[in-house]
């Protein structure tokens, strides 16, 4: 259970102020489906950081299942990104100079899974997420803008977290990899409960969610159910 | 994270970026290189003029004619050009001084020596028996002068072993041969020991006739140009030497110590002009091994510094995945120290091969210590550790979105 309230963040560089979020107030339940639009700079990258326990508001509360994530020391956010969260980044955040399989079982190393259990996990999201088997012990930099999409989206999913925070996960897919991705994330959110929270641009990517929120100028413009 | 984990997280990011590993390890070769094998050779030069200087004897004070002047090391005893001592002093100083064990004046001065159409210069030391256990000489074959052969005058000598294989070659027994000492024939009656020294006081360039002898026959005169005291104990000897200073002062009848016409010089300060002198040179050494280990420092400092900036990235994308910032911290130190660990073990064989180098090819002792060793892997090891570990810990504590826009 997601709860934001009053959310503000600015940003100070060179005594400029910046609010990039704007009492930002809402709720998401256990296991909904929810995608959030907004135009480029709105400010839903940022959201999704908080919520995702990587970054911090300026201002306001958030509550993660009851828990008051401002208060939580350093280890304990950590304890919530590596058990609760699985984060697809919108610029993908690899680690370069290593394998596929090798990223996306570094969740699991934080995680201390048994190492033997590590590979079959990696390959059942790398399956998930779309990625041709052919590619899996490529080095990251060396794959496409979508391979390295999927390969991210592999990493969120490994660890079989119970919300999974997806920034923009078919913005560099195809139509039909697009699918694969979204049929995943769908799957996951009917059959499993998993709640899902996903940004993006187009609007048949939001249509596949149960609750679209819309952001503008750090603000909710627009926050309707869609079934 | 399990250890095998970070194990093996510390072995992909050394080996990730070799070019970058191999440089640390190779600044911390360097440094920790130099600096034991350049302190080996301070240390090797320090405890060889040790040993020799305590080769010429034990508890020794020797006295000589002339002026007090300083002594260094390297530059020999030089005798003063009075000649104010005679045997009547060495008997003095053996009847009337408490403490004193032994006494050997001497009547020593280079001369030409002959044998069979070979020659050599040599220093040739008129003595008295007692010499042997004042400067701890032994005896190889044959005998050394007895107290008969010195009140006869008798022409016997006995030769020490350079000169005697430069006389007449190497392992010929020389017991028995004639030689003749400016003119004068000598019967060679023994052969002593090897001391192994070299340079200072170096006794195995030398031959031994009776003191009689000596005044008689070669330097024609009763003077003799030094007389070697060898106190009971060590802690008796600034005590003798103050005593046989009174006792030449009151027999020459000076009454102002300045202008004493004899100098004496006790073994504990040769020794500790000499180490003192030593213990500089080992000191400038190890200064100039401190700068390749500051300047090897500073490689490491960098390559530490930018590694983990660079790495700010990664430190973010790994605690937006679950690492804790203990775990961060670990990997980095595990790193920073396998660097290190690996260059000062590298970098501790090469020391100890070049001083092993050293001593074989350029002849210059050398020893290798515990101090340096730990000395040198303990200030690479630090600046190593501390250059790694710091930035990292400071990178962990951001947040992982800030870390990930780090550039
Ligand atoms: N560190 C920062 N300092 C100052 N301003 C920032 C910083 N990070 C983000 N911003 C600003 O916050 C605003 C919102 O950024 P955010 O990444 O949330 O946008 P977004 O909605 O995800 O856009 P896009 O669709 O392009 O990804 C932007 O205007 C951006 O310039
Ligand atoms: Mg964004």
């Amino acid at each position: 259970m997601i709860e934001l309230r009053n959310i503000n963040k600015i940003y100070i560089s060179d005594d400029v102020e910046t609010q990039v979020l704007k009492n930002i107030s809402f709720k998401i339940d256990k296991g909904e489906f929810v995608a959030i639009t907004g135009p480029s700079g709105s400010g839903k990258s940022t959201i999704m950081h908080i919520i995702g326990a990587l970054d911090s508001p300026t201002n306001g509360e958030y509550f993660l299942d009851g828990n008051d994530v401002s208060k939580l020391s350093d280890d304990e956010l950590a304890d919530i990104r590596r058990n609760k969260i699985g984060f697809v980044f919108q610029a993908f955040n690899l680690l370069p100079r290593a394998t596929v399989l090798r990223n996306v079982t570094l969740p699991l190393v934080y995680a201390e899974t048994v190492p033997e259990k590590r590979t079959e996990m990696a390959k059942k999201a790398l399956l998930a997420a779309g990625l041709d088997e052919n590619r899996w012990y490529h080095f990251s930099n060396q794959l496409s803008g979508g391979q390295m999409q999927r390969v991210a989206i592999a990493r969120a999913l490994v660890n079989n977290p119970s919300i999974i925070l997806a920034d923009e996960p078919t913005g560099n897919l195809d139509t039909k990899t697009g699918e694969i991705v979204l049929d995943t994330f769908q799957k996951l959110n009917r059959e499993e409960g998993h709640t899902i929270i996903l940004i993006t641009h187009e609007y048949e990517v939001a249509k596949r969610a149960n609750r679209i929120i819309s952001i503008r100028d750090g603000m909710i413009v627009e926050d309707r159910n869609n079934f | 994270m399990l250890i095998s984990d970070l194990i093996f997280e510390t072995y992909l990011a050394v080996t990730a970026n070799k070019a970058r590993s191999v440089l640390t390890i190779l600044g911390i070769v360097i440094g920790i290189g130099s600096v034991i094998s350049m302190i080996s050779v301070g240390q090797g030069a320090q405890s060889s003029i040790q040993s020799s200087i305590q080769s010429i004897g034990s508890n020794l004070i020797l006295v000589m004619p002339g002026a007090q002047h300083e002594v260094g090391p390297g530059a020999s005893l030089g005798r003063g050009s009075a000649e104010t001592l005679t045997l009547d002093d060495a008997d003095a100083i053996q009847k009337e001084i408490s403490g004193v064990s032994a006494v050997a004046p001497e009547n020593s001065r280079r001369y030409q020596v002959t044998a069979k159409g070979q020659n050599t210069n040599t220093q040739i030391v008129g003595t008295v028996p007692a010499y042997t256990s004042v400067r701890n000489l032994d005896i190889d074959e044959g005998s050394f002068i007895t107290d008969e052969e010195v009140k006869s005058t008798a022409r016997v000598a006995v030769i020490a072993p350079t000169t005697s294989s430069d006389l007449f070659g190497d392992g010929v027994d020389p017991i028995g041969k004639d030689i003749q000492i400016k003119q004068v024939d000598f019967k060679i009656i023994g052969l002593t020991k090897s001391k192994g020294g070299t340079g200072f006081g170096n006794q195995d360039d030398m031959i031994f006739i009776p003191i009689s002898t000596a005044q008689r026959y070669l330097s024609g005169d009763n003077y003799i140009t030094t007389i070697s005291v060898q106190a009971q104990d060590q802690s008796s000897l600034s005590s003798v030497q103050q005593q046989i200073t009174d006792l030449l002062l009151t027999r020459h009848k000076i009454s102002n110590p300045q202008n004493a016409d004899f100098s004496t010089l006790n073994q504990a300060d040769i020794v500790q002009t000499a180490s003192s002198v030593t213990g500089t040179f080992t000191i400038l050494l190890a200064a100039i091994a401190g700068i390749s280990l500051v300047v090897g420092g500073i490689g490491i400092m960098n390559m530490m510094l930018t590694t983990v900036t660079e790495r700010t990235k990664e430190i973010g994308l790994r605690k937006a995945i679950g690492a804790k910032a203990a775990d961060i911290n670990l990997q980095f130190l595990m790193e920073a120290t396998m660097l290190t660990f690996f260059g000062g073990v590298i970098g501790v064989i090469l020391g100890w091969i070049i001083s092993l180098a050293i001593s074989k090819f350029a002849g210059i002792a050398t020893t290798v210590s515990l101090f340096s060793i730990i000395l040198a892997f303990g200030v690479s090891a630090t600046i190593g550790i501390v250059f790694g570990y710091y930035p990292a810990r400071r990178a962990s504590k951001l947040n992982p979105i800030e870390a990930l826009r780090y550039e």
